[in-house]
């Protein structure tokens, strides 16, 4: 009897909802999806627009310090006129000059090589937290969150009064006497490993660790009973499990680490070539806005491939979520 | 996954944690010292506060900072719960994948394409820059995140309550009112609180947006640390620092709460 009365009474509520719920709703709905939508489309990918428009133009001393492009306010003609204009100078320019190459190269090269070491130093700590009594597991998760918390600026300045020749760590090395000498870490490739490591230290983290904690532990001890030794049980079990999560937070470090700007700014000094670092040179410095923003739309069509990659592993989580 | 600490786990977890909050440490410690190098520990003092507060241009900068935070984040929230609940709730709805790509990618987009983008939008649009390009900036920015944190909560949250609401004739703006918010508001205020510390850490985004007389905290910072590390700036830093802090960790309180009271009310429902 209830079964039937409750089919009923679901039934009921089908066909009873008024046309003013369902108007109110339809409303609702079209309004949740278009206010954030217009948003983004207006300051999200319009801008990219005119990025990439205004990277086809010729630069001027004027301001703003650039010939405009499809400029409609002279109606069509002046429109198709305008579109005459285009010119890939600022492209052929980046090609012509090494430094915009050699730029790209080395933000490929240092973001690529941050990411390695940011993995290496994260699985370990993931892995801890992971396998940490389930108490604790969330105090551990906030202190890994907590500095990401905290402004990058001021994660990144801390680091300068550390490694500088006269800092503190030379101090506690010459004490202790590791070394005679101070070491240079400033200003040298090194201090940007170390920045970049990090302020993305848990950026890499976290995915590592809903990984790793998902994962069940009696496989290992299977493996173990059956004579696996535990590096090979590692190997064979633990990392292929956590990929996903080796995939997340590789990406999540490697897309913003190349065209950071921060750290290569105040902890590589001048000699280090970051793309992140010339285009924001290009464009205060320089006041060239045109091949600023050739330069942008070259790092954006060089990291398309992983953010897609990104935008995949995120869609797929959601799947799962659900 | 459970099963006993090893050496090596106990190890590479109190290592991990040092190396994220040693610098930060020194950072503050070094904020209080007298002497004037902030390398060299000379003594105790609270005078670099004192030099801070006294500080016109960086009072003023702390201001502005603040204002476009709370602003920023506020609309950002609403926004980016909007975004979450389209995501979450229609499936299906024509350029849904544009949406969701124009959701996930400021997530990762480099801050200098962002920044350099959105000025190049205000140039054209004529709008000179100041307060409320920065505003506008870091609504898009940080709405994103928020859509993120209040989608991850939607995703688990259980929709037969909101038909029991309808069912017992609840209209749709009622129900999203006393049972829906009410669910995600956890989410909501994480969002916020996210919004508004990214908003007020921001150097790259605001430096492309912004203009004469609305110098942002991150930017006075900025050109005081290029001409040197000072004890003022630490004092800065570290005032930061406690209050980014203290306001996460209450509200880590409040949601366990919060979270803890839901669950035995549901318990208790389910008994009842």
């Amino acid at each position: 009897m209830s079964n039937a009365a409750f089919s009923q009474s679901a039934s009921h509520a089908g066909t009873d909802t008024g046309l003013g719920t369902r108007i109110v709703r339809a409303v609702a709905a079209r309004l949740v999806i278009a206010v954030p939508y217009i948003w983004l489309l207006l300051f999200f990918l319009i801008p990219f627009v005119i990025v990439f428009k205004i990277s086809l133009s010729q630069t001027a001393i004027a301001m703003p310090p650039y010939v405009p492009v499809l400029d409609f306010s002279e109606g069509v003609g002046g429109f198709l006129a305008s579109l005459r204009e285009f010119s890939i100078d600022n492209y052929l320019w980046l090609t012509e000059d090494a430094l915009y190459f050699n730029a790209y190269v080395s933000s490929l090269t240092i973001a690529g090589i941050s990411t390695i070491l940011t993995l290496l130093v994260g699985y370990p700590i993931a892995y801890g937290m992971a396998r940490a009594p389930a108490s604790l597991r969330p105090i551990l998760l906030m202190l890994v969150i907590l500095p990401f918390w905290t402004s990058f600026l001021i994660r990144v300045y801390a680091w300068i009064g550390i490694l500088k020749p006269e800092g503190l760590l030379n101090q506690l090395l010459l004490t202790i006497g590791v070394i005679d000498q101070p070491l240079i870490i400033m200003n040298t490739h090194t201090a940007i490993f170390i920045g970049i490591v990090y302020s993305y230290l848990p950026f890499m983290v976290l995915p590592l660790y809903s990984a790793l904690e998902k994962m069940d532990y009696s496989l290992i001890e299977a493996a173990q009973d059956l004579g696996c030794p535990p590096t090979s049980a590692f190997w064979k079990i633990t990392f292929p499990l956590s990929l996903p999560g080796v995939v997340a937070g590789c990406l999540l470090v490697f897309i913003p680490a190349v065209g950071e700007f921060v750290i290569p700014d105040l902890l590589g000094g001048s000699q280090t070539l970051m793309i992140g670092k010339t285009l924001w040179n290009e464009f205060f410095a320089n006041r060239d806005w045109p091949v600023s923003s050739a330069v942008a739309v070259i790092l954006l069509l060089l990291l398309v491939v992983p953010i897609v990659l990104f935008q995949n592993a995120q869609a797929r989580a959601q799947e799962q979520g659900r | 996954m459970n099963a006993s600490l090893s050496r090596f786990n106990i190890a590479s977890i109190v290592l991990g944690f040092a190396f994220l909050y040693l610098p930060i440490v020194l950072l503050i410690v070094f904020s209080f010292n007298e002497s004037k190098l902030v390398t060299v520990w000379g003594g105790f003092s609270t005078k670099w506060y004192v030099a801070m507060f006294q500080n016109r241009g960086l009072m003023d900068a702390a201001w502005v900072t603040a204002r476009v935070a709370f602003i920023s984040a506020t609309v950002a929230t609403v926004l980016g719960t909007m975004a979450a609940l389209a995501l979450t709730r229609y499936t299906r709805f024509r350029g849904r994948l544009l949406f969701s790509g124009m959701v996930f990618a400021p997530l990762v987009m480099p801050e200098v394409i962002t920044g350099l983008s959105l000025l190049l939008l205000f140039v054209s649009m004529g709008l000179d820059r100041g307060f409320l390009t920065v505003t506008l900036a870091h609504i898009t920015f940080t709405m994103c995140f928020v859509a993120v944190v209040v989608q991850s909560r939607l995703v688990t949250f259980d929709r037969s309550l909101e038909e029991a609401a309808m069912d017992l004739g609840a209209t749709p703006v009622t129900t999203f009112f006393q049972v829906t918010l009410p669910v995600i508001l956890p989410a909501i205020i994480s969002g916020w609180m996210l919004a508004f510390t990214l908003s007020l850490d921001d150097l790259v985004i605001a430096s492309f947006t912004s203009g004469p007389g609305a110098t942002t905290l991150p930017m006075k910072i900025y050109s005081q640390v290029r001409l040197g590390v000072t004890p003022e700036i630490n004092a800065v830093c570290t005032l930061l620092i406690a209050v980014v802090t203290v306001g996460v960790i209450a509200a880590a309180i409040v949601n366990k709460r919060r979270e803890v009271q839901r669950q035995r009310d549901e318990h208790a429902a389910q008994r009842g």
